[in-house]
């Protein structure tokens, strides 16, 4: 499990925090997703929970990140790698930039983990065959298209095998089938019990792989349940998020007088997020 | 594929026999010479490494028509400024070939700016033709290979690397600016103009870029100690280590002979 605890996290020479805060519990087996208009602090939150923040940018944080129990701050920067991956919304600047092909783009995180060479060539093409890019393996990872590096840049995710994964605006550069290519990968991992934290402005794709999301406001937690009813809550479009196709169609199937009950299971909420059985407001610090 | 063997197209043997090379045989090559260029003296000298260190080469690599485009963008305009100011300026010039109001093209001048034409044109011909022949990569893997720390490594060979993204990232900001009304043609004046509003973009994304990738490359365990795993690495043989100590030999006992006065 991976837990942010009252996190507070503020840029070196910034005027005020960026989190303010923030509780967070990413489980075991479980896709999490992270919503919030621009400037929310979803990016920030991604590089602390990652341990970017602030060992490699600098700035404050107060508060206590755990990883399974362990304060992150108690590990050397490659301990937490092979603990937490993280996979940012640019692709082009995590490519390593020395790799003449995409195989050994791919190989490239776990060789600097020193692994077995055996096993390094097993991480790889079990990564490069999860995302089905296995025919891109010869080709040179700067001369692809920004969706096909942005599968890359996933796979040299994938084949760092770490137990805790967040993913910020994964499928940005991704045309329909490559999102569903990372869907069903994460689906998987989440399935072989790892944890996913999903940056994503597309609500239509959490909807279908989060069990959970989290909505971020001015840098805390707005909103904070099951997938289904966060996405279906009234106060989203407030907040800057887009409501998924499903919800906007059982609302104007509602506002119309019909029952919009059969539309996916989702009901427009009428009441707040907060108020349902299992959901809880996150209290701003 | 045979089980824990990698993909034939790495490490896949280049096209010619000087491709084919240790990538550390062939920096060798053009570092002795690039050297033995600055030792030796004369005309004779510099045109022998020409023929015997870059041209021969360059043909078996079958690389000679791209190395001589490459070698004449990069040292035209140095190559024309050092014949011009030494044809013209040279001390102590005496065999006057052309007057030119008070200026005097002299026969001294147009030799020494030939010889230092001919070193400049060894050495920049060396380290181009490394360049044609071999991927930074493989070096990189090789380096590695021989106990080269990862981080200098790559670092060394991402900064090569760094140059065609900055470019492409110029080239794109200016279309963009150019979109936006920008003019960056017409006469010099009005294109240094142009530049000014496109400096700041690629200077400062390129910044950002690079913090970006530092967080990538450490989450990635760049940054673990300890040795990397190789998935190959490029093949070395008993003679090319001996031409390599051979070369570096000879450009020493070259120093050696020119420090003892030799040619005379």
């Amino acid at each position: 499990m991976l837990t942010l605890d009252a996190v507070w996290y503020r840029y070196p020479g910034a005027d005020a925090p960026t989190l303010r805060g923030v509780n967070l519990e990413l489980r075991d087996g479980e896709v999490l997703g992270l919503v919030g208009a621009n400037e929310a602090g979803k990016t920030t939150l991604c590089l602390v929970a990652a341990g970017l923040a602030p060992r490699t940018l600098g700035g404050t944080l107060q508060g206590r990140v755990l990883i399974d129990g362990t304060d992150m701050a108690a590990l050397a920067g490659h301990e937490v790698v092979e603990r937490v991956g993280i996979a940012f919304a640019n692709p082009a600047t995590q490519l390593s930039g020395v790799n003449r092909t995409v195989y050994e783009e791919v190989a490239f995180g776990p060789a600097n983990l020193g692994l077995p060479r055996l096993e390094l060539i097993e991480r790889t093409e079990s990564a490069l065959a999860a995302l089905r890019i296995g025919p891109l393996a010869d080709r040179d990872p700067a001369r692809l298209s920004g969706g096909q590096q942005q599968l890359v840049a996933i796979a040299g995710l994938l084949a760092l095998r770490p137990r805790h994964l967040v993913l910020d605006e994964p499928t940005s550069q991704l045309d329909p089938a490559g999102t569903r290519l990372v869907a069903e990968a994460l689906a998987r991992l989440a399935a072989d019990g790892a944890s996913i934290l999903v940056v994503e402005h597309r609500t239509d794709l959490l909807a279908g792989i989060a069990a959970r999301v989290v909505a971020l406001d001015a840098g805390r937690v707005a909103l904070e349940g099951p997938a289904d009813a966060v996405l279906a809550d009234a106060r989203l479009p407030a907040l800057g998020v887009a409501e998924p196709a499903s919800v906007r169609l059982a609302r104007l199937v509602a506002e119309a007088g019909h029952d919009p009950a059969p539309i996916r299971g989702l009901a427009p909420s009428a009441t707040p997020v907060a108020a349902r059985a299992g959901l809880e407001s996150g209290s701003p610090a | 594929m045979a089980a824990g063997a990698v993909p034939a197209f790495l490490g896949k043997p280049g096209p010619t026999p000087y491709h084919r090379l240790n990538p550390l045989t062939k920096l060798v090559a053009a570092t002795s010479v690039a050297l033995a260029a600055i030792i030796l003296g004369d005309v004779a000298g510099p045109i022998a490494l020409l023929a015997a260190g870059v041209v021969l080469p360059a043909v078996v690599a079958r690389s000679l028509r791209a190395l001589a485009r490459a070698a004449l963008l990069l040292t035209l305009p140095l190559a024309l400024s050092i014949l011009l100011v030494n044809l013209f300026f040279f001390p102590g010039g005496e065999r006057v070939l052309l007057r030119i109001g008070p200026v005097a093209a002299t026969l001294e001048g147009l030799a020494f700016g030939i010889e230092i034409l001919l070193r400049l044109l060894a050495i920049s011909g060396a380290i181009t033709l490394f360049y044609l022949t071999t991927p930074v990569s493989e070096l990189v893997i090789d380096l590695e290979r021989r106990g080269v720390p990862a981080r200098l490594a790559h670092v060394a060979s991402a900064s090569v690397q760094t140059v065609p993204a900055m470019v492409e990232r110029a080239a794109a900001i200016t279309a963009a600016q150019r979109a936006r009304g920008l003019d960056t043609e017409g006469s010099p004046w009005r294109r240094l103009r142009g530049l000014l509003p496109l400096a700041g973009p690629v200077i400062l994304g390129s910044i950002a870029e690079v913090e970006e990738r530092a967080m990538a490359l450490e989450a990635r365990g760049f940054t673990r100690p300890g040795p990397r795993t190789l998935l190959w690495h490029p093949a070395d043989s008993g003679w090319q280590r001996a031409a390599r100590w051979s070369l570096l030999a000879g450009v020493v006992g070259l120093a050696a002979g020119r420090l003892g006065g030799w040619p005379g």
